[in-house]
């Protein structure tokens, strides 16, 4: 069943997870978007202030949007995001680390400028195996209305 | 790279352009953002977006990729210039991201960066802290990407 406005009130929402994240897939990512010495270069990393190896934060930013995927943004009706309101990177994520997601509904608005749609702010939070948070973010997404769905299944 | 000391508020970088096409969106949105819109041409246009789009994601990751080269290519200068070069620090995190319009399939994106904020490390003497604004601009001149994020700069001059 689609997931609709409706379906998201303030409050802890689901955890999802968990995600194996290898050492592979994240000097890969670091080549292409982030080739910084302190995310390829185990040496050079242990000389940097996160003391090893760690993964691109946007790496991490993008596996977290994959686990909001699997986990609920896959079957909402949702169009898209507007942005970030905050996000903070805590601490550094280790190659060969599994991934933990916490999702709680901070806030669900009917939209004023387009009332057939709700905003609904989401604060996520990833965690290691060891149940350190790595990664906080604030960010809404723009959901479609329950009736609005449903009239249009039933059309 | 710049040193702490260098960096002045109101400097801008232009960071270089990037072209968002359709392989490059579809790449990235199946390994991290699989939704219809990022994936299919047909639902793109469906979409309020009105056409094949970027994951904002791959328009943030897009935009390290040029912050860091821009950052190789000073660390070339000042290497040729027999300077001391400065190796950045991580970034605590960012605030007030904004995906203003979309990126679609074609669309060349041109990144900037501009100093808006520099404090002390209180905790961290070796280190200063930058606030930049990071922007996107599309080919017709159109802001579509804005994000102000922070970053540790190491000191030329430890505790100075």
């Amino acid at each position: 069943m689609t997931l609709t406005f409706e379906d998201f009130s303030p409050g802890h929402f689901g955890t999802f997870g968990p995600r194996r994240v290898t050492r592979e897939e994240t000097l890969a990512f670091a080549a292409e978007f982030d080739p910084q010495p302190m995310h390829l270069d185990e040496e050079a990393a242990k000389r940097s202030m996160l003391n090893g190896l760690s993964a691109s934060g946007w790496h991490l930013c993008s596996i977290m949007m994959r686990m909001m995927f699997d986990g609920y943004i896959g079957r909402t009706a949702s169009l898209g995001s507007p942005g970030v309101n905050e996000l903070r990177w805590l601490a550094p994520l280790r190659p060969g680390d599994d991934l933990t997601l916490d999702i709680e509904v901070a806030e669900a608005r009917i939209s004023r400028s387009r009332p057939e749609t709700g905003i609904v702010t989401f604060k996520g939070v990833v965690r290691n195996a060891a149940g350190q948070a790595l990664c906080e973010m604030v960010s809404p997404i723009i959901v479609r209305r329950r009736a609005v769905v449903a009239a249009e299944q039933a059309g | 790279m710049r040193f702490f000391e260098d960096i002045e508020i109101g400097q801008r970088r232009e960071l270089g352009s990037f072209t968002f096409t359709a392989e490059r969106i579809k790449k990235f949105a199946t390994q991290f953002d699989p939704q219809p819109f990022h994936l299919d041409e047909e639902e793109g246009r469906k979409s309020l977006f009105g056409g094949l789009a970027a994951s904002g994601w791959h328009v943030g990751s897009v935009c390290m990729k040029l912050l860091v080269a821009d950052g190789e290519r000073q660390a070339r200068e000042a290497a040729a210039r027999g300077e001391k070069i400065a190796i950045w620090g991580p970034s605590p995190g960012f605030r007030d991201l904004r995906w203003i319009k979309p990126v679609l399939a074609g669309d060349t994106v041109s990144f900037a960066s501009e100093i808006e904020s520099l404090r002390s490390s209180e905790k961290r003497p070796e280190w200063g802290i930058l606030q930049a604004r990071n922007t996107g601009t599309n080919q017709r001149g159109e802001l579509v990407f804005s994000v102000l994020a922070t970053a540790f700069v190491p000191r030329r001059t430890a505790g100075a």
